[in-house]
């Protein structure tokens, strides 16, 4: 199973086991990462599941989608490796996937 | 009751609004006994998806779940499942369950949701009929759920119109019934309701507006729907979409005050400091409508009232509230709401039908009170964010699609 490894902005780091077809949000809200709030569950509804992706990982995790990018740009403290965890899906390519989250959803 | 007296908290209801109380209390830092009931059999999951996404064979019960079932032993979560509260003794603090077991409590916590409305017609039992707001509703619908079956709707709100939507997509065929002259009359502004009734139309779906169905008909299974004007609808699978009732049978039983919905003030208290109510089974005071007395039935108004109660009984720092939203999906629409729409006067649009992709915001004079995005999320968080700060945009600022929403909402007062 794909290994994830989160990070709080305290710099606290949780390392998951992730199963394959998941989401990176889903992996996280199963074994209650803090500050993954993730409110509507991945309907890219709420803008609660924001993460920063390891810039070395950025190739694999592929590019934000336009509703989601919309989305983003609303988010706090954005960067060009924001994230919509929701929207990404954990596959074997990305074992070993860091990803660190935000101060607050909110 | 001060937050260091509390040391049993029982909530009733293990569904959204339950569930992510006995989490965020735990978060919080909460110590004392947590029992989380539900007479469902299941740990407390996301319904949304029923509708949706579930109902399409795209995902799987587990996936639905809020937090996987053994998370609750290690949190120190007494969840009880398959298990009903049957009386709630105010004086004693105290809850009986079925079977006569008593529990006591210090905070009882209301989260017992709401159940859908039966047709009241004749044939409404027949093998066939079906309500949406389970997953058991779900597993027994799905497996009639395959092409050339003939599925009627009655009632056209989001949930039934998901649920059309996917039918359509799974090749059934598929007519909504609605009393009223337009789908989602309740819940969205003529000109957006048009728009979907349009979609479902193109799609396939056929319309029976204004109809007003007088019976099931079949002798074991249903066959048809028939109509008060004699018309008749032939039917394999029957939808019940006409509502829901706020579950209420323990808080007036209790004596709690009780209209449509548990009466909270904003801290989800109810008329007894010791019993809180939140979720579709309550209403609170929403602080950007005047503090208007509201029932919501959404995730996020579950959410938030397990936030708030959490800080509640933890003495902890209230969250910060959000204006209420709301998300449907129909085809490769997404529908994205935020505020209330109720009581406008004007309604303004960017972007056009056409495209598939606009926003409706409404106006109660120069106050943005809210939006139905289609397809536009910058357009439903920039009017969230607007809502939730207090600020409106002139009409015709809003409306100028050549300046990006977000630089829009930046320039607000
Ligand atoms: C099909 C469907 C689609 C939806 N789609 C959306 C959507 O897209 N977006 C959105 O924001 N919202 C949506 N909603 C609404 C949202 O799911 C609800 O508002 C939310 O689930 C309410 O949570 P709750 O905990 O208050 O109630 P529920 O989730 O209904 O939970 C209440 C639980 O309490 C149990 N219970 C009741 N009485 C007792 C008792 N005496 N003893 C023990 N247990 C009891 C019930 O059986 C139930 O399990 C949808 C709802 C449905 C049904
Ligand atoms: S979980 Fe809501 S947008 Fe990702």
């Amino acid at each position: 199973m794909p290994k994830i490894t989160y990070i709080e902005a305290s710099g606290k780091e949780h390392v998951i086991d992730a199963p394959n077809g998941q989401t990176v949000m889903e992996a996280a809200v199963k074994h209650a990462v803090p500050g993954i709030d993730a409110d509507c569950g991945g309907a890219c509804a709420c803008a609660t599941c924001h993460v920063y992706v390891d810039p070395d990982w950025l190739a694999k995790t592929g590019e934000a989608g336009s509703m989601e990018q919309s989305m983003l740009d609303f988010a706090n403290d954005v960067e060009t490796n924001s994230r919509l965890s929701c929207q990404i899906k954990i596959s074997d390519a990305l074992d070993g996937l860091v990803v660190r989250l935000p101060k607050s959803q909110h | 009751m001060s937050s260091d007296e509390i040391k049993r908290v029982i909530i009733i209801g293990a569904g959204q609004a339950g569930g992510e109380t006995a989490q965020r209390l735990r978060q919080a830092g909460f110590e004392g006994d947590i029992t989380l009931l539900g007479e469902e059999p299941h740990a407390p999951y996301q319904r949304p998806p029923l509708s949706k996404k579930y109902l399409a064979g795209e995902l799987t019960m587990d996936r639905l779940l809020l937090r996987p079932a053994n998370v609750y032993a290690e949190e120190k979560i007494a969840l009880l499942t398959s298990l009903r509260a049957v009386w709630i003794d105010r004086a004693g603090k105290k809850v009986r369950v079925e079977g006569g077991r008593e529990l006591p409590f210090d905070a009882l916590v209301l989260a017992t949701g709401s159940k859908p409305r039966k047709l009241p017609l004749v044939g409404a039992d027949l093998a066939g009929v079906f309500t949406l707001r389970t997953a058991a509703d779900i597993d027994a619908m799905k497996p009639h759920f395959v092409a050339g079956k003939k599925l009627v709707v009655i009632g056209a709100g989001y949930i039934g119109l998901e649920a059309a939507a996917v039918a359509r997509q799974l090749g059934l065929d598929v007519t909504v019934v609605e009393t009223a002259v337009r789908p989602l009359a309740r819940v969205t502004s003529p000109e957006v309701a048009g728009f979907f009734l349009d979609e479902h139309t193109r799609q396939g779906v056929r319309f029976v507006l204004g109809g007003q169905p007088a019976l099931i008909k079949g002798s074991d299974r249903v066959t048809a729907v028939g109509l008060t004007d004699g018309t008749e609808i032939p039917a394999d699978i029957v939808l019940a979409g006409i509502g829901v009732n706020p579950e209420m049978t323990l808080a007036q039983q209790s004596g709690l005050t009780t209209e449509n919905g548990v009466i909270t003030d904003a801290q989800c208290r109810t008329s007894d400091p010791n019993i809180f109510a939140i979720g579709d089974c309550a209403a609170r005071p929403i602080s950007f409508f005047d503090n208007r007395l509201c029932r919501l039935e959404s995730v996020h108004n579950a959410v938030e009232g397990a936030k708030i109660v959490a800080a509640a009984i933890t003495g902890g720092k209230p969250p910060a509230l959000e204006a209420p939203w709301f998300w449907s999906d129909q085809y490769d629409l997404k529908l994205q709401i935020a505020g209330l729409f109720q009581g406008y006067d004007h309604i303004v649009f960017r972007g056009v039908m056409t495209d598939r992709a606009f926003a409706a915001f409404y106006y109660q004079g120069e106050r943005l009170i809210a939006v139905d995005a289609v397809n536009k999320p910058a357009e439903y968080l920039g009017a969230k964010m607007l809502i939730q700060t207090g600020r409106t945009l002139p009409r015709e600022v809003i409306a100028d699609e050549t300046r990006p929403m977000k630089e829009l909402v930046a320039s607000a007062k």
